[in-house]
């Protein structure tokens, strides 16, 4: 019993990145009906907006001091980072500390104005293409985002670690009645976990309990007729994968403590987060949430010794044979709706 | 000639002969000079033009002419180093019975894939496609590495059995003891040209590969395969059933990036897990759309564009450009070399990157396309004979609905 909780938990972490990553696709899908393969990009730009930030907050200048020598008798060279100037010691290295969750709120308006001026000048002139053309200059867009972001960070994964009090584990088990140390569990992906179901419950209550979110439904399920009523949806489409984006970067920035990030882990995610849409059922909110946790917890548990002996390497490859299995069973995904990109 | 209209052969001929002077045209600048270093004539990048070419146009059997866009040819490249590689360690450095293992296994392989991905169509397929290459790839670098030595790459070992390997038999990759990697090297006062067993093994076979595809395009086959594309629904209410036609076009395009991938393996008997990753496949598919796909050509021509100027960029360094801008004021010209710095060296990928976009959305044909283009300024003729652009209007769209 104990085993299979640890299982569901580690998948967890990873089944929440899917789904956010999965909700921001099946969005653009959906409102623009284009296929985004830069979307583990923007997943990607997320991660490095953390990296930013923390680059930026730590910026410091260099002071000798003359109370202290080092071993040559010079006067010691103290780095101090302008914000611990500022604020004092104690703000200032606490805001250097919590540079991750603060760069949630850096992360916000950058990954939407990228959005918005992703869509803008480029997607925007692909609606009446076909698939292949989008998911082609996607692809391309794709690899310029990583190419650049490789020229200015490096190739090498950048440790970005989480808040002090966040690291370390919890002992989950004794919380839901195990004997201790049964069920060990990293305090951030908790966190994490907490963080993804807030983000996936805010756009979900934004879309069903807002005016501007009625009105996108309406656009999704018949754009014509709510341009015939004076609306004008393409701009609410644009601001959509603007959140779009947002969803994805937000994901990627509170991913950066638990992987450090590099340039291509947008590409990683991006084939994973494409199955998991098409298990989903493409154009299906819910579903692909579903099938992001869903197949997160499957990996998880096909990762287990037990399982391994009997089928090894089905670790590898548990989520593409699901996906392969859905599509020819299945076609319409879990939760998508019939005659909806059936073929 | 051998089933052709005149005009396609003299263009086959045209085609023979360009390939087989590659390592003369490919060295225009003399040696010593300071535009030598744009020459491509040296063995081991004219082997990549002729196997990648051969990979491309396969793949452009069927997505140029089906349509399907499949993110999973590499898994057939990979397949293909695998099958030689182990031909080398269990009877001999003769490639022929490799080669003829890579074809066979990718066939069967490609059979097997494309009979279960075929059953669904456009990014459905590009999907489950590339599912089945990264299921390949992991299970490469897992579960199967007593068949491909997983992270090290299979290579040939002492110990390997080699049943057929006599005495006096060269330790290298050869053809019935033609050497692959042997070269003959000719000074002509100051031009140096280098004519290799390896390139010319390769292009042999790329010549032969190409007519085939020529051979396609022509038959009956392939105009089946060009109505799939144009329009699948009123082809089936014709009464005909595309899979087996896709089916055929999606072994036939496995078995030609086998070859390439056992080709691969001739030139340099290693084979990795790496050379199934999906950014293989996606090198393949930028090398057919940005040559041109659908065109017999253009897939050639994509192939030997990314690999040339994969090497000429990543060659070119600060220095190199300082020396060229140096007629520049010396502000303007630091400028330049600052500008122009991320695109060069290890910077190739994007510079390619921004050029697939640019290909994609202003010159959906390709690099055929522009030529066309360009040609038809020159002539002058009319805007009426310009190859007719894709009319997405025509293609039938499901509707989008989310709930």
């Amino acid at each position: 019993m104990d085993a299979i909780i640890l299982q569901i938990l580690n998948g967890l972490d990873k089944g929440s990145a899917y789904a956010m990553i999965a909700l921001g696709l099946t969005l653009i899908f959906g409102t623009l009906g284009v296929v985004n393969f830069a979307h583990g990009a923007l997943f990607m730009l997320g991660a490095f907006c953390a990296v930013t930030l923390q680059r930026l907050l730590s910026l410091s200048y260099t002071v000798e001091d003359p109370t202290q020598k080092d071993f040559l008798g010079n006067p010691l060279k103290v780095d101090t980072p302008y914000i611990v100037s500022w604020f004092g010691d104690s703000a200032g290295n606490a805001i250097l500390n919590w540079s991750v969750p603060l760069a949630i709120l850096f992360a916000i308006p950058v990954m939407l104005l990228i959005g918005y001026v992703m869509e803008r000048g480029l997607i925007k002139h692909f609606y009446k293409r076909p698939h292949a053309d989008q998911i082609l200059v996607t692809f391309g867009l794709a690899i310029v985002i990583q190419e650049i972001v490789k020229y200015f960070y490096g190739a090498n994964p950048i440790p970005t670690p989480a808040p002090d009090v966040f690291r370390g584990s919890v002992d989950f088990g004794v919380m839901i009645g195990f004997a201790p140390n049964e069920i060990i569990y990293p305090y951030w992906r908790l966190v994490y976990f907490f963080f993804s179901a807030a983000i996936i419950g805010a756009v979900f209550a934004f879309l069903r309990f807002t005016t501007f979110g009625m009105v996108v439904r309406a656009g999704m399920a018949d754009r014509e007729t709510v341009g015939l009523l004076g609306i004008n949806i393409d701009k609410r489409f644009t601001i959509m994968f603007g959140i779009a984006a947002a969803v994805a970067g937000l994901a990627g920035v509170m991913y950066a403590p638990i992987n450090s990030p590099n340039y291509h882990m947008g590409m990683d995610f991006l084939v994973l987060s494409f199955v998991v849409v098409v298990v989903g059922g493409m154009g299906s909110l819910p579903g692909a949430v579903l099938a992001g946790f869903l197949l997160g917890v499957l990996e998880s548990f096909a990762s287990m010794n037990e399982i391994k002996s009997v089928l090894p390497g089905i670790d590898q490859i548990i989520i593409y044979l699901v996906a392969i299995i859905i599509l020819l069973t299945r076609p319409r995904g879990l939760m998508g709706r019939r005659g909806v990109m059936e073929e | 000639m051998l089933g052709l209209s005149k005009k396609d052969t003299t263009f086959l001929l045209i085609v023979i002969f360009l390939t087989l002077a590659t390592p003369i045209l490919l060295q225009p600048f003399p040696e010593g000079s300071p535009l030598a270093q744009f020459n491509a004539g040296y063995p081991d990048l004219m082997q990549r033009f002729a196997i990648y070419g051969i990979f491309a146009i396969g793949f452009n059997i069927l997505f140029g002419l089906t349509g399907y866009l499949s993110f999973g040819h590499a898994a057939f490249l990979g397949v293909g180093s695998y099958s030689v590689v182990w031909m080398y360690k269990l009877l001999s450095y003769n490639v022929l019975p490799g080669l003829i293992l890579a074809i066979i296994t990718s066939a069967l392989f490609a059979l097997l894939i494309g009979y279960v991905s075929l059953r669904r169509s456009g990014i459905y397929f590009s999907i489950l496609t590339l599912a089945f290459a990264q299921m390949s790839f992991n299970l490469a670098y897992s579960v199967l590495t007593p068949l491909t030595n997983g992270e090290t790459g299979l290579q040939v070992y002492t110990d390997d059995p080699q049943v057929l390997m006599s005495a006096g038999a060269p330790t290298s990759p050869h053809l019935f003891g033609i050497v692959m990697n042997e070269s003959t090297k000719i000074d002509v006062n100051g031009w140096q040209f280098t004519f290799s067993n390896g390139y010319y093994f390769c292009a042999i076979i790329a010549i032969v590969v190409f007519y085939l595809s020529l051979r396609i395009f022509r038959s009956p086959f392939g105009i089946m395969l060009r109505a799939i594309k144009t329009n699948q629904t009123r082809m089936s209410y014709t009464g005909l059933n595309a899979r087996p036609y896709t089916l055929a076009a999606f072994v036939i395009s496995g078995m030609y990036a086998g070859l390439a991938g056992g080709l691969l393996a001739a030139m340099d008997p290693l084979a990795g897990a790496e050379r199934m990753q999906w950014t293989a496949s996606g090198e393949v598919v930028l090398m057919t759309i940005l040559g041109g796909a659908g065109t017999l050509m253009g897939p050639v021509l994509g192939a030997g564009f990314i690999k040339y100027f994969e090497n000429i960029f990543s060659k070119i360094n600060d220095t190199i450009l300082h020396s060229w801008f140096s007629a520049l004021p010396d502000g303007l010209e630091d400028a330049v070399v600052f500008m122009l710095h991320p695109f060069i060296g290890k910077g190739w990928n994007l510079t390619l990157g921004l050029l697939f976009m640019l290909v994609v959305i202003f010159l959906p044909g390709g690099l055929i396309e522009g030529g066309t283009r360009i040609w038809n300024l020159v002539t002058g003729k009319s805007r009426k004979t310009r190859s007719i652009v894709k009319d997405s209007e025509h293609q039938p769209k499901p509707p989008v609905h989310v709930n």
